[in-house]
Order: C-alpha cells, then sequence, then structure tokens
C-alpha cells in the first residue's frame, strides 16, 4: 500500500463559508489569523499546560461545530478528468476547486486545489401543502461529461435537482454612445458616430449560472443522482421511487421503479442508493435497506418493477442481533470504473460483487469491526443510521471508505493489504507522511494504538473522492475537506 | 425636438431607455437626431436587463441597416461572434437574425462573414441554440457561390466536424447535406469521409445527430454511394450499442429504403428492419411500432406483405405496453395501405385475432389507443365483416372500465354510422353514454358533453328526444361550472342542429323553469342559456318568451343574478327589435343603474351605454 501525504499544507481546505460566507482559502497564515479572530484566548491559552489546551481547544472546537452546521459537507466529487473537485455542504453551497497547472518550476505543487467557483445552489424551502420544511443541504453533486468549454454539474437536495453551469469569462465588451466609461451620460448633441462596442481582455471571471431546474417529481428525499452514459438522460432517487429525466425536459420525468405499496403499513424496506452502469445505457442498479441489490434493465420494459438481477448474500444466523437488520442497510453502492463489479457499503463493513454472481460477495472488508460490540450504543446515539459512501480509485484495484475519529480506510484489492489513516489537522503538516493509525481491540493498549473507548464519533467521515485516473483523494471531514495525494518520491 | 416622444415612437420600442434618458433627451436642440435610437439600440446589446437585449438583438437589423455593410462586417459582426455569453433566448434569437443577414453584409458576395458568429452559436450547449445556428447556417449555404461555398463554408463544416467537444460535432451532421450537392468531386470524398467518422464517434451524442441525418444526407447522395457507404454505416448504427442511436436508425430506415430500387430492399434494408423489430430493448421496437406506416410505404406491397404483416402482428403482441399501444394506433392506417387484392384477406386472417386480444388487453392506454382506431376499421371491412366481427368488439369496448376507451369508441361513432348505421350500436350505446354522463370525474364529463352535438346528429331528433334530452338539461344543474357552462354551449349547438321549433318546444320551457329554481346558481344558468340560445332561437322567442323572464329576474334578491339580467339584456338586445328595448329593457335597466350594489350599477349602466349606442348607430 502507498503511503498517503498531504503533500503540501495547502492542500488542505477550509470548507465554504467558514469565514465570511463564501469559501476562504486556509493556508498556515490564514489558518492562524483565522484563530485569532475566533478565539484569542485560545492562543494565549496554548501556552499554558497541555490539559488545558486541551480542554480549550475541546470547547472550541464543539462551539466551532455548532456554529458552523450550515459548513458540514454532505458530498465530494470529481469531475471527469479529476481537474475539478465540487463539494456540496448543509447549507445548500457548492464549492468547485479546480486544479493548479502542473509547473516546471514546482513539481511537488501537483495536485494543489484552488478554489475555482462558489455559488448558492439550494435555499432553504418551505412546503406550504404539506407543511413540511426542505432543507438546503445538498445531497449529491453529480458532474456531466464536459461538451464545450464550459463545464456542468447536478446538484440535489432532498425535493429539487439543478443543472449548474461554470463558465469562464475573460473579455468585456467596452464602449457606449450614450454614456462614457466611468457611466456619465453623454449630451446627446454630441453624438455625431455610432460606436460598436468592442470586446476587451479581463480579468478571468467564473460563473455560476443555473440552466434547469428539475422539481415537483419527489414525494420522498432524494438520495441519489446519477448521470447516463448516452449523455442525455439522468435518474433521481428517493426512498421509494426513481425517476427518469431527459437532461433538457424539466416538465416531464418517468417512473421506472415505484416499490411504494399500496398500504404504507406494509412498507418493509426502502431504496438507499442507486446507479447507472457507467457504460451500458440501460443497465442500473439500486441498493435497498434490506442489504440487497436489485440490477434493472431498461430494455426489457419501460416499468423496471421487476429486476433483471438480485443480490443478496445469504444471512449468517449465528450472528443475527437485534441490530442485524438496521447495520446490513447498504448505504452506498457504486459500480467499478470498468462496469464488471458492484461496490456496496454497510454499516460495518465493504463488499465488492461481481456482476455474474449474485449469490454472494466476491470480496467482504471489515471497515471497523470492533464496533460490532458497541452497536448497543451506537444505536443509542444514533451512530448506527450514518449513511457512509465508499469510492473506487481510478484502476478499481483499492477501495475507500470512512469511519469515525476522522479515521477513513483502504483497502488494496489484489494485496488484501488494508490501511488506516486519519484526516486531521495536527497531522496534516506540510508533506507530512500520513502514518497509519490502529485501534486497539484487545485489552491491552500498545504505544500509538487507540483504544475503541476514546474513539469520536462525532467525528465521522461520511464522504470521499478518488481522483479518476491519479492517487489524490479528497476526504471530507465534517466541515474540513482534505486533499491528500501519494508521496512524491 | 418640440415632441421628442413622438418622433422616436415609431423607431423604437423601448419606452424604458428613454425614460432613463428624458432630460438628455430634453436638452437635446441639434445633433444627428436619426442616429439617437440606433445609439440607443447599440447600447441595449449589453444592457443587463435581458429583456432589452433581446428587443435590441432583435432589431438588429436596424442597426445594421445604420452602420451600412462596411461597419457591420469589420465591427458588429465580430463583436457578435464573441457574445455567446448571454442567455439563451438571446443567442437564440441572435442565430435567427444572422440567418437573415446576406444582404445586411453586402449580399452573396459577403456571405460568408456570417459564418464565425454562427459557427461560435453552433458549439453553445443549449440545443435549440445550436440547432437555430445550424438552420442559419444552411439557409446561407444557399447564397454561397459554388467557390465561397468551397472556400468558407465548406471549412467551417470540417471544422466543427472534428471539433473537440461533441457539440460541434453534433451541429456538423446537420451541415453535410446542404453542401454535397455543390462541391467539386474531392470535396465530397472528404465530405462522406467525415461523415463516416462522425458516425463512429465516440460519444452517443454525436453518434445520435448522425443517425438522425443520416437519411437526410443519403437523400443527396449518388445512388453509388448510398449503396457503397449508407447502407454500411446504417447497419452499423442499427446495431450500436446504444439503443438511443439504434432507435434513430429506424427513422433513417424510412428515407434510405425510399432512394433504394425495389430489387435491393430485400438485401440491404429488410435484414437490418427485421432486426429492429425485435430489438431487445423495447424502445427501439416502440419506434418501429411508430413509424410503421412510413416504413410500409417505403417499402411496397410485396414486402409488406411478406414481412411486415408478421412483424406487425408481433408488434401487437409486444411484451412491452407502450409498444402494444403505438401499434395499436397504427392499426387503421396499417389497414388502410395493404395491398387492395389481399386487402381483406389479411386483415381477417392475420390482424383481427391480434386487435381482438388487444380489447380486453391489460393496460388502459394500449385499449385507449385501439379505441381511437378501431371504428375506423369498418370503413375498410364492408357491412357484414362489420357486423359480424367488429361490432362486438366495439360494443366490448364501449363497456371497457376505463372512461377513456368509451369516450374513444364514442368520438368515432361518425365512421361506423357510414357502414352499418348507428341503430346497430344504439342499445349498447345509450348505458355508456349514461354512465359517462355521471361519472365521478367532472373532466369525463366534460368530455361526453362536447360529443353531444355530433351523437345527436349521428342518432337523430327522435332518439336524442328520447333517451338523451334528459341528460343534456341535468348537466344544467350539475356542481361544477365548467360542466354547467359546457352543457348551455351544447344547447346552442343542438338548437342549431335541430332548429328553432324544437328549441321552443324542447329546451326553452325547461329553461326558462329553471328561473324560478331556489338555488341561485341554477337561476344563473337560465340567464347564460338565454344569452347562447337567443340568436339560435330568433326574435320571436327571444322576445316573447324569454325577454320577459328576464325581466322578471331583475327584482331577484341576490345581486349577482341581477347584475347579470344587466349583462344579458345587452348580449340579447342585438336580437330584440327597437321598440321592445325601448319600452321594456330601457326602463329595467335605468332601474338597476340605481341599484344598491355597486356592481349591479356597473354592469346595468355598461348594458345602457354599449346598447344605446348600437341602436344610434343602427338609426344613423
Amino acid at each position: 500500500m502507498r503511503e498517503w501525504s498531504s503533500g503540501y499544507s495547502r492542500q488542505q481546505w477550509s470548507a465554504p463559508g467558514e469565514v465570511s460566507g463564501r469559501a476562504t482559502r486556509r493556508g498556515e497564515t490564514g489558518e492562524s489569523r483565522r484563530q485569532e479572530e475566533t478565539d484569542p484566548a485560545m492562543q494565549a491559552s496554548q501556552m499554558d499546560e497541555e490539559i488545558d489546551t486541551r480542554k480549550i481547544n475541546n470547547s472550541f472546537l464543539r462551539d466551532h461545530n455548532y456554529a458552523t452546521e450550515a459548513d458540514i459537507i454532505s458530498t465530494v466529487e470529481f469531475n471527469p478528468t479529476g481537474e475539478l473537485l465540487a463539494t456540496g455542504d448543509k447549507g445548500g453551497r457548492v464549492v468547485v476547486f479546480q486544479r493548479e497547472q502542473e509547473s516546471k518550476n514546482q513539481p511537488h505543487r501537483r495536485g494543489e486545489y484552488n478554489v475555482y467557483s462558489t455559488f448558492q445552489s439550494h435555499e432553504p424551502e418551505f412546503d406550504y401543502l404539506k407543511s413540511l420544511e426542505i432543507e438546503e443541504k445538498i445531497n449529491k453533486i453529480r458532474w456531466l461529461p464536459q461538451q464545450n468549454a464550459a463545464y456542468f454539474l447536478l446538484s440535489t437536495n432532498d425535493k429539487t435537482v439543478k443543472l449548474w453551469k461554470i463558465s469562464e469569462r475573460d473579455k468585456r465588451p467596452e464602449g457606449y454612445n450614450l454614456k462614457d466609461e466611468d457611466g456619465r451620460i453623454r449630451d446627446p448633441s454630441t453624438i455625431t458616430a455610432l460606436r460598436v462596442p468592442v470586446l476587451q481582455p479581463m480579468d478571468l471571471m467564473v460563473e455560476a449560472t443555473p440552466r434547469r431546474v428539475f422539481s415537483n417529481a419527489h414525494t420522498y428525499h432524494i438520495n441519489s443522482i446519477s448521470v447516463n452514459s448516452d449523455y442525455e438522460t439522468y435518474m433521481s432517487t428517493d426512498d421509494l421511487r426513481i425517476n427518469l429525466w431527459n437532461l433538457e425536459i424539466t416538465n416531464r420525468s418517468f417512473n421506472i421503479v415505484d416499490i411504494k405499496p399500496a398500504n404504507m403499513e406494509e412498507l418493509t424496506e426502502v431504496i438507499t442508493a442507486a446507479e447507472f452502469h457507467p457504460h451500458q445505457c440501460n443497465t442500473f442498479v439500486y441498493s435497498s435497506s434490506k442489504g440487497t441489490m436489485r440490477l434493472c434493465d431498461m430494455r426489457a420494459s419501460a416499468l423496471c418493477d421487476n429486476h433483471s438481477k438480485f443480490f443478496e448474500e445469504p444471512e449468517d444466523p449465528s450472528n443475527r442481533s437485534f441490530f442485524s437488520e438496521i447495520i446490513s442497510s447498504i448505504s452506498d453502492v457504486k459500480f467499478s470504473h470498468s462496469g464488471r463489479y458492484l461496490m456496496t457499503r454497510d454499516y460495518l463493513t465493504v463488499k465488492v460483487w461481481d456482476l455474474n454472481m449474485e449469490s454472494k460477495p466476491l470480496e467482504t472488508y471489515q471497515v471497523h469491526d470492533y464496533l460490532r460490540s458497541k452497536l448497543c450504543s451506537l444505536y443509542e446515539n444514533d451512530c448506527i443510521f450514518d449513511k457512509f459512501e465508499c469510492v473506487w480509485n481510478g484502476s478499481d484495484s483499492v477501495i475507500m471508505t470512512g469511519s469515525y475519529n476522522n479515521f477513513f480506510r483502504m483497502f488494496d484489492r489484489n494485496t488484501k493489504r488494508d490501511v488506516t489513516l486519519e484526516a486531521s489537522r495536527e497531522n496534516s503538516k506540510p508533506r507530512a507522511v500520513l502514518k497509519p493509525r490502529k485501534v486497539c481491540v484487545g485489552g491491552k493498549r500498545r504505544k500509538d494504538e487507540i483504544s475503541v473507548d476514546s474513539l469520536d464519533f462525532s467525528k465521522k467521515i461520511l464522504h470521499t473522492a478518488w481522483h479518476p485516473s491519479e492517487n489524490i483523494i479528497a476526504v471530507a471531514a465534517t466541515n474540513n475537506l482534505y486533499i491528500f495525494q501519494d508521496k512524491v518520491n | 425636438m418640440s415632441n421628442p416622444k413622438f418622433k422616436y415612437a415609431p423607431i423604437s420600442v423601448f419606452l424604458f431607455p428613454f425614460y432613463n434618458l428624458a432630460c438628455g433627451i430634453l436638452l437635446c436642440t441639434d445633433g444627428d437626431d436619426s442616429l439617437y435610437p440606433i445609439a440607443v439600440l447599440i447600447d441595449e446589446l449589453r444592457n443587463e436587463d435581458v429583456q432589452l437585449r433581446l428587443n435590441s438583438i432583435k432589431k438588429l437589423s436596424t442597426i445594421a441597416l445604420a452602420l451600412g455593410v462596411e461597419r457591420t462586417r469589420t465591427e458588429l459582426l465580430p463583436f457578435l461572434t464573441d457574445t455567446i455569453y448571454d442567455e439563451d433566448e438571446v443567442l437564440l434569437a441572435l442565430a435567427e437574425q444572422l440567418g437573415n443577414f446576406t444582404m445586411l453584409v453586402g449580399g452573396p458576395e459577403y456571405v460568408h462573414c456570417l459564418l464565425p458568429p454562427l459557427e461560435s452559436l453552433a458549439t453553445v450547449e443549449e440545443t435549440v441554440v445550436r440547432d437555430k445556428a445550424v438552420e442559419s447556417l444552411r439557409k446561407i449555404s444557399q447564397e454561397h457561390s459554388p467557390v465561397d461555398l468551397e472556400v468558407h463554408f465548406e471549412p467551417l463544416v470540417k471544422r466543427l466536424a472534428s471539433g473537440d467537444w461533441f457539440t460541434s460535432r453534433t451541429s456538423a451532421c446537420g451541415l453535410f447535406s446542404v453542401c454535397y450537392p455543390r462541391v467539386s468531386s474531392t470535396v465530397k470524398a472528404e465530405i462522406r469521409q467525415h461523415f463516416r467518422t462522425l458516425c463512429s464517434d465516440d460519444t452517443p451524442m454525436v453518434r445520435r445527430a448522425a443517425a438522425s441525418k443520416l437519411g437526410e444526407f443519403a437523400k443527396v447522395l449518388e445512388l453509388d454511394y448510398v449503396k457503397s457507404d449508407i447502407i454500411s454505416l446504417f447497419t452499423a448504427l442499427a446495431s450500436d450499442e446504444q439503443d438511443s442511436v439504434r432507435l434513430l436508425a429506424v427513422e433513417a430506415c424510412v428515407s434510405i429504403a425510399t432512394l433504394l430500387p425495389q430489387e435491393d430492399l430485400e438485401t440491404l434494408v429488410m435484414p437490418t428492419l427485421r432486426q429492429a423489430a425485435e430489438d431487445k430493448s423495447w424502445r427501439v421496437r416502440y419506434m418501429v411500432a411508430d413509424k410503421f406506416s412510413e416504413l410500409q410505404k417505403a417499402v411496397g406491397p410485396e414486402i409488406t406483405k411478406n414481412d411486415l404483416v408478421p412483424a406487425f402482428q408481433n408488434l401487437l403482441k409486444d411484451c412491452e405496453a407502450e409498444v402494444r399501444a403505438a401499434a395499436a394506433n397504427k392499426v387503421k392506417e396499417f389497414c388502410e395501405n395493404l395491398p387492395e387484392d389481399s386487402r381483406e384477406t389479411i386483415i381477417m386472417t392475420h390482424i383481427l385475432p391480434c386487435v381482438k386480444e388487444l380489447v380486453s388487453d391489460t393496460n388502459q392506454h394500449v385499449k385507449s389507443a385501439l379505441a381511437s382506431v378501431i371504428m375506423g376499421l369498418s370503413t375498410i371491412l364492408g357491412k357484414d365483416n362489420t357486423v359480424e366481427h367488429l361490432l362486438p368488439l366495439f360494443l366490448a369496448q364501449l363497456k371497457d372500465e376505463c372512461p377513456e376507451v368509451r369516450l374513444n369508441i364514442i368520438s368515432n361513432l361518425d365512421c361506423v354510422n357510414e357502414v352499418i348505421g348507428i341503430r346497430q350500436l344504439s342499445q349498447s350505446l345509450l348505458p355508456a353514454i349514461v354512465e359517462l354522463a355521471e361519472d365521478a370525474k367532472w373532466r369525463v364529463r366534460l368530455a361526453i358533453i362536447e360529443y353531444m352535438p355530433l351523437l345527436a346528429g349521428q342518432l337523430g331528433v327522435e332518439f336524442f328526444d328520447e333517451k338523451l334530452n334528459t341528460l343534456c338539461m341535468a348537466w344544467l344543474i350539475d356542481h361544477v361550472y365548467a360542466i354547467r357552462e359546457a352543457a348551455t354551449c351544447n344547447l346552442m349547438k343542438l338548437v342549431e342542429k335541430f332548429g328553432a321549433e324544437w328549441a321552443q318546444n324542447t329546451i326553452v320551457p325547461k329553461v326558462l323553469g329553471m328561473a324560478n329554481d331556489p338555488n341561485y346558481l341554477h337561476r344563473m344558468t337560465t340567464l347564460f342559456c338565454i344569452n347562447s340560445l337567443s340568436e339560435a332561437c330568433g326574435q320571436e322567442i327571444t322576445t316573447k318568451q324569454m325577454l320577459p323572464v328576464v325581466l322578471k329576474m331583475s327584482n331577484d334578491q341576490v345581486a349577482n343574478v341581477r347584475f347579470n339580467v344587466a349583462k344579458s339584456l345587452q348580449k340579447i338586445g342585438p336580437v330584440l327589435d327597437s321598440s321592445a328595448l325601448q319600452t321594456e329593457v330601457k326602463p329595467v335597466l335605468e332601474k338597476l343603474a340605481t341599484d344598491t350594489d355597486m356592481d349591479v350599477k356597473y354592469f346595468a349602466q355598461e348594458a345602457i351605454s354599449g346598447e344605446f349606442s348600437s341602436i344610434n348607430v343602427l338609426t344613423e
């Protein structure tokens, strides 16, 4: 397994809007300045004894978390070339980062991402007919394949999907007939000749414009959107239904899956995620809260209520407990880039399935098996319902998913080695190499191991992303986005 | 400059900028007046308000005219070429304008100056804008001389065809066919090569664009190349991995088949068509069903008999309801176009059995698609077959659980009437109509009301009086306004059909009787009926029977009724003679004009001024 380093200190990004409502890039200097602004007392106290510092630090973090609920990152996604990275947060904002152009003088700066565009994608709304608040939280972002110089992405909250265009402008027209360049109105009597405006170069401006709004099609909460490989359609999935849209038509969508029972009291399962096959435009998969997946073929029928494949692992009766059903619920499903495999994440494991084998997964990886004995308390603090996502690397050989205590896990499918890494401010010093972390399971704790009891369950890594071709990863830890790359030799 | 408003109004429609610049205008004493509105228009090209930009773009020809051809070419067009950041609607308007710009840039000699702005518009992401740009490019391509076409236009097509982004490559697909016929044979070869490349493009978007233009391109190609090039491209696209591409090949199939001589169809087109009709994807089969009549015409009677009939049978029995519905829609057209000598046999032995099954299909869309065309079969099959085979189907559909199916049958009754007369059906028709008339959904009731005049015409006055009259009157007191309104309108149409005398005997007494109804909504319905019936009934009935009732209702205690009396009086005024107006209507209106209710007053005054001005006109 590779070593992961944060490459360069400024690769660490603050969440959008942390300081002044817009994304701020936080380097070393920026960070200390921010701390001064936030809590001058804290810096002073850092001189004191270590224990005190920790106390203040903790309280600071708690307050900080409280104050910036809207800044919690809710989705992370690279675009198909990896040149751009988008994050969405609970405040309805989308921040797009652009990779810095590689320069020969500073080879170590490769992989650095700068803020490219920030915009408010969704606003809080109120459904007056149902007396329901609609949160602005961005549930998912999906990039469209690039079609011209501009970039396009779909972002969704619980109810509404929006198509955004992000484009650059580097020219502006100059020369008015009726006024001077500074805006003063000219005496019309002096107008003796017509002037046609001329376009002049200007500083690069990045604009985000909403192109389409796809609304009023979901009764329940949208959990996934997925763009089809035909470049023409996408689907949006809520708890009980999947709708198919044409990207150019906003007033009509087709319902292709509906698992709502006639009587809602008979409801036993919900759809948790859905995704299109990366190459076959007619195939998609959706996962359920019962730990199963259904593969559907849109060629067979206009309504895909009947699946063509059904993936389910037989339950091990010895492991059966009160929590079995909850922890087997699939929180994320992803096709591999090759289209051959499927990966699913449930509460404790990641599984890789072969599309040609429905009876059991090909591989099962334990993400944090040490929590199996803690399920009772995790149920009480609701953590058991956390929806962890999972990602493939560019060549489908490594998979990554998140855990608690700002830990995230990687599994190498070929060597069967795995590693736990931590995304935190302390260990992402300039070009520092991330040290593998270990959670101690037995009674005796070795040095640099962490006991299960001291794990911080409020620091969870739910959303991660992997560059489509290179070893660059983006990890969202509550309101911080960390970008790591494999170590440059 | 004494009256600037008047001076500029005819030239420009923009009030807003003038308002902003009012002081500037008023101060203006001399200077070139004619430049001013143009200057405003040019500045508006970049106004922050989209609507103003849009207006300005729509007046682009005015700007160009003022600038002259030279400055249009050297200044305006370069500016427009880079104006691709704008809103879609502005770009759309621009793309459209540029298609009619040839004279404004100096005529056909300079038409190539329009290519750069249209080229940049042909690469934007918005399909409607791109399509409009392509349309304009196609238009101005005709204004290019053969030399210019090769020097300027064809290179543009090539640039688009080899562009980095698929938006430009999709636009290129629409341009090959317009330049191909007018270029030299070397360039033709290049164009064919480009088209081939786009047909196997990486992105499905481009392959779709190529597939949808395949037929059009085939039409301008020499027959030999159609056989050598187009057929292979067609075969490849028809077996594309993406069904969204394959289904477009079906469309191309129609135009290609019309181009080829009959003897080549079997080997070159039919294998692909057969494959499409049995495609794994329902969307492709749907497309085949949807285009079936066109396909049938394109391949001719022999192939139809041998190949299309079994294919059509399969589509009618398809496992996907969408496909069955599309095929069911084509049943009549397909049967009509069958070769006459074997038409009846084919229908009776092959098509009708499938149709019979569709009558009891599980899907209501399929049934209602069938119901909308099935009656048309009776004219093709003649009386005996209709009575024996089709009538049971009609009757079954008239009893269908889905109202749409029943409505579709009823709406097409005229076809059957011509062949067997409606009496055959009337026994089953009546219960169906009654049931629809009392359907819980008001839209269903509305639909059947709209067919009532047609039905009345088909069934005749006796049947109507006997069975349907009560229904028509019942709708007048429906609790949904839209139904009452439609019922009123229906009465008028019935009177037009059956005449004033019939109205006097059957309808008018009932309508007027409602004037004493305790429910004011029903009393108002009387007024609405009178409004629409007065003209059809004529002066005598209106004056003698209706007018007294209306006048009496002016004392109604509900204000709504009273002001509707005023409105009615105005409405029926033209039908009445002037003495009745002066002696009876006028006093009542004058009394209403002093009503305590302000709405009643208002409408009474309206009526007075309306009527008596019209009388004045008449007397003069």
